[in-house]
């Protein structure tokens, strides 16, 4: 063999090699959406519509846990803040149509974000964790105490109405495909964001924060954007959950949930794009399907066991798993 | 009658009396948190956990054995730090050197196993548990009625934590246990097993998370779960007292009781909310903390 | 079709889901335990009706609404399940309902304490069995007033239930001559009552009630004992509080409490027989849940085999025009709005001396007749009931 290779050679081959990466990704893409497509149709619409609205959650949760480095332990207050808020309204203005409600709901999230993003976001590490979770006990304590949320009872039988005033919500088939679009769309936003140079940045400060400032960038800056855009999609994923289950509960408030939405993170790949998708299915599933088998009375004990498992044995989770074994085996 | 913003000054000493009774307990379950963490870097969410099972073990040695409350005051600590150090020792030991988050999530996922498991086997609605013959009855202070073991708790837990900051800042063992875990590879030369050093402190921090469950048995039901709320608000202490800042952990206890007890008395419905409401507001203006060393 | 009696009785099988918290917070209140009763109840049955097989499947609640609802979709759209019994948090018990309506099936709400059920919730599709909370803060504060305790202090819960068991006692104490002079609302939940049961001390009232349920009201229980609230001359009067509660206390801490219970084990023969045959199977004592599932279990199966039917309007139309005569309730009635009233007890506490066993633990003082313990239809805000 020839020792000295043509460097335009070498290029060729690394954007060959991208163009047949890209279309592996596009396939599997493609699979994904096909399979979503369908699913409605062999199971069932509700469930998987749970699943999504968890799956938005997660991704919400990672784009500032994975990508930016941000340990929120407070994000169960956006989830239920986006519930509420859509809610109440649509069951008080009869008016509005869902999608209002909906927008309304993640409004209401994004700006109780920005708020927290405000607080918290020169704090790092445990304190930032810790500081996110104080103002969701705060939030947590509003929602038990005001008489809109229903408190223990919760809030129920919210209308689901009809998408801009034409199509009828209440039919499942439809409301499934809604809830696949919007998150489709908020997946595809999510990697864009990934992708762009703002995204870039974000990982860089993930990496080393010392090192983004040296470089010139107003670190808290793209930080704050970074958990305001997480809250806003969290906040649009317990806007739909209410609208899909035409109920809004003190569980989305409590600080389990966002323990529960770590947990979904951490198993399915944290910093993957697709590891929160493949981990919000695994957890809820794992939940629904225990909870009635023979092991009912034992959930708890076993989602403890799939924590201390994945945080030994698979850091990585799911899908980071599956990357480093293709990497490793298939070069 | 002396008033205070509309409070008899009577009632309002009984509060403040009972605010710091609560705040030596917030202080004897924060040292233990801060112990782990100011030296070991572990971010403990299992110490709500251990401090259920102090409380729980004094209660199943009683019905079991008739394990008294003396022998329990030190009995159960210790079965509970060795569980604890069992946990250290197959669990902890493998994510250390990662960051803090992984010790956090790992001991999360441990107290939900406990908690589980336990619930299974003694249900929820609570334990029996007696109050030891000696404490029965209180005295009358005037302003308020003291029962005796409330005033046993109080000089109990300031006893211990007074003597846990004692050893670990002032002493040459609490000097090793700092240097040990702060540069490991320099005490393993000098022939000290920090491995050991670094188990046996996570042990006690757990065992102080237990003598306060032993201390809360008598007065507060005993379930599996009574340690899964106290835990956050504790955390909340530990960070506006700075983390692992062992001092700092003992006077922000007594300081967020007292805080807790003033809006108890003229604000109830916020007294749940005002730990995580003061934390906010320190960590704006001191980011470590009010004991916190600059990072 | 296969004609003959159970000709009506889809799938030729009756199947009951049993819903409940099973690990969390309420699991003692119904949990595994209830589904012992429930077994018990097929048993005693004979396993069949009208030939027709009786199927059990059973799940945690979680205590979410939302977990809940997917389990009681998949059960009554793929399952085929005709009946789903237990329930416990009220949040619950409400989704449930919603789907069972949408579904057309049955629901026996047995754990829950929401009056709200069968109030503004109800619906043609369930069946609110064993209390609420109206009774209980009804029997409790009237009677209590009676006895001379007029002035009032309030120790709630600060969330919606608190705050509408506060309101009930509230109207029931003035309607009856007494005043509620103070009240401070606890955060939900908490540890530590002694700053709360100062504050009561101080307030000077007769009554100190407790309007909160579960570990709030055991944790201020305590505390007034320790804090010798009874020996200054105050009363306790909890308006939730059930047999397991007081069996966590023991008679000594939790002696000369008033409270309303709608069954106790101990209170003749028939409901010693049961509670001897519970305790076999499950070690404790039952509470009035674990009672009220077997009872309305068999009142449901009983029904289905005299309708010959499982559809859930005609069974519950059966169970409506049945009255309730067994160990758990006489006389009881299921009205319109889906409320079963029965007669409710006024019991005490039992002191040390009088206590006997572990479970020994309640006197009972009087029986207050159906109609004067549950809301009357006449206040319903319930669609179901026409004026």
């Amino acid at each position: 063999m020839n020792n000295s290779v043509n460097p335009a050679d070498i290029h060729k081959v690394i954007v060959e090699q991208q163009k047949a990466q890209d279309r592996k990704k596009m396939m599997v893409n493609g699979v994904l959406l096909l399979l979503l497509l369908a699913a409605p149709f062999a199971l069932y619409p509700v469930f998987l519509m749970k699943i999504l609205c968890f799956a938005l959650f997660a991704v919400a949760f990672n784009l500032l846990f994975g990508f930016t480095g941000l340990l929120s332990f407070g994000h169960a207050a956006f989830l239920a803040t986006g519930g509420y808020t859509t809610g109440y309204l649509l069951s008080h203005y009869s008016g509005l149509t869902t999608e209002v409600g909906i927008l309304a709901g993640t409004l209401a999230a994004t700006v109780m974000g920005t708020a927290f993003a405000l607080l918290s976001i020169r704090r790092q590490g445990i304190y930032f964790a810790m500081v996110t979770l104080a103002l969701a006990q705060l939030v947590f304590f509003f929602y038990v105490q005001s008489d809109f949320t229903g408190g223990e009872d919760g809030m129920h039988g919210i209308p689901r109405g009809k998408l801009f005033g034409l199509l009828d919500l209440e039919n499942n088939m439809n409301m499934y495909y809604v809830v696949l679009a919007v998150f489709i769309g908020c997946y595809l936003l999510v990697q864009r964001i990934v992708s762009s140079p703002f995204g870039q940045v974000l990982k860089a400060i993930k990496q080393n924060e010392p090192r983004a400032v040296s470089l010139g960038y107003n670190v808290d800056r793209y930080k704050i954007l970074a958990f305001v855009i997480s809250a806003a999609l969290a906040g649009l994923a317990g806007s739909m959950k209410s609208v899909v289950f035409q109920l809004a509960s003190l569980n989305d408030a409590h600080w389990h949930m966002s323990g529960e939405v770590i947990l979904m993170t951490l198993v399915g790949g944290m910093g993957t794009l697709l590891g929160p998708v493949v981990g919000a299915t695994f957890v809820v599933n794992v939940e629904y399907q225990l909870a009635q088998g023979p092991l009912r009375d034992w959930v708890d004990p076993i989602l403890g066991g799939i924590f201390v498992l994945t945080v030994l044995a698979f850091r990585s989770g799911i899908v980071g798993e599956i990357q480093k074994f293709m990497k490793k085996n298939l070069g | 009658m002396t008033m205070i913003f509309g409070v008899p000054l009577a009632v309002l000493s009984g509060q403040l009396l009972i605010g710091v009774i609560n705040g030596a307990f917030y202080a004897l379950l924060s040292l233990g948190l801060a112990v782990i963490f100011g030296l070991l870097k572990i971010i403990n969410f299992a110490h709500g956990a251990m401090y259920m099972l102090g409380a729980l073990v004094t209660v199943v040695l009683f019905d079991m054995m008739g394990v008294n409350y003396w022998v329990a005051l030190f009995l159960a600590p210790l079965l509970v730090g060795a569980f604890g150090i069992l946990i250290e020792y197959f669990l902890l030991r493998r994510i250390a050197g990662q960051d803090h988050i992984y010790s956090l999530l790992l001991t999360f996922g441990v107290a939900l196993i406990i908690q589980g498991v336990l619930t299974n086997i003694y249900g929820v609605s609570g334990l029996r548990y007696s109050m030891p013959d000696l404490f029965k009855g209180g005295i009358n202070l005037g302003f308020m009625f003291l029962p005796y073991y409330r005033a046993w708790v109080i000089v109990v837990a300031l006893l211990v934590c007074f003597g846990t900051w004692f050893v670990i800042e002032k002493t040459k063992l609490g000097a090793y246990l700092r240097a040990g875990t702060e540069d490991s590879q320099l005490m393993q030369g000098f022939g000290i097993n920090v491995p050991l050093l670094v188990s046996l402190t996570y042990g006690f921090g757990v065992m102080l998370a237990a003598f306060a469950g032993v201390l809360a048995a008598p007065i507060y039901s005993v379930t599996p779960v009574m340690g899964s709320n106290t835990l956050i608000v504790v955390f909340a202490v530990v960070v506006i007292g700075g983390m692992g800042s062992i001092g700092g952990a003992i006077i922000t206890g007594i300081l967020m009781g007292v805080i807790e007890g003033l809006t108890k008395t003229f604000y109830p419905p916020a007294s749940s909310a005002i730990i995580f409401l003061v934390m906010v507001v320190v960590l704006m203006f001191r980011p470590n903390g009010l004991f916190g060393k600059e990072a | 079709m296969v004609g003959g009696a159970q000709a009506e009785i889809s799938n030729n099988t009756v199947k009951i889901g049993y819903l409940a918290d099973m690990s969390g917070t309420y699991r003692d209140l119904a949990g595994p335990n209830g589904l012992k009763a429930l077994e018990m109840a097929i048993k005693d049955f004979g396993g069949k009706v009208n030939g027709a097989k009786i199927e059990v499947v059973s799940a945690d609640d979680r205590n979410s609404p939302d977990t809940s609802s997917s389990t009681v979709r998949r059960w009554v759209e793929n399952e085929d399940v005709d009946m789903v019994a237990g329930m416990v948090a009220s949040s619950v018990s409400i989704a449930v309902s919603k789907i069972l309506e949408e579904n057309d099936r049955l629901g026996i709400i047995s754990g829950s304490a929401a009056s709200s059920i069968t109030n503004e919730h109800c619906t043609p599709n369930h069946i609110h069995y064993v209390y609420d909370t109206y009774p209980l803060a009804n029997g409790t504060a009237s009677a209590v007033v009676k006895e001379g305790g007029k002035a009032w202090y309030m120790l709630t819960a600060d969330y919606a239930f608190g705050h509408s068991l506060e309101s009930d006692v509230r109207q029931v104490v003035e309607a009856n001559g007494g005043e509620v002079i103070g009240a401070v609302r606890h955060p939900f939940p908490t540890q530590d009552f002694s700053s709360f049961i100062l504050q009561a001390q101080a307030s000077g009232a007769d009554v100190v009630g407790l309007a909160n349920a579960g570990s709030d009201t055991t944790n201020a229980i305590t505390t007034a004992s320790e804090f010798g609230l009874t020996q200054s001359g105050q009363t306790l009067a909890a308006l939730l509080l059930f047999l397991t509660d007081v069996h966590a206390l023991g008679a000594e801490t939790a002696q000369g409490i008033q409270l309303t219970t709608g069954w106790y084990w101990d209170m003749n023969d028939e409901t010693r027989e049961w509670s001897d045959r519970f305790m076999k199977e499950t070690g404790v004592r039952p509470t009035m849940v674990h009672a009220g599932i077997y009872s309305s279990t068999m009142h449901y199966l009983n029904s289905v085999a005299a309708a010959g039917s499982d559809d859930a309007q005609t069974v519950r139309k059966q169970m409506m025009d049945t009255p309730i005569n067994d160990m758990f309730a006489k006389n009881g009635k299921i009205r319109v709005d889906g409320r079963m009233v029965h007669d409710m007890y006024l019991a005490e506490v039992k002191t040390p001396a009088e206590s006997k066993s572990d479970w020994d633990l309640y006197k009972i003082l009087r029986t207050i007749p159906a109609e004067e313990a549950y809301r009357p239809l006449s206040q319903s805000k319930c669609k179901l009931v026409k004026m």
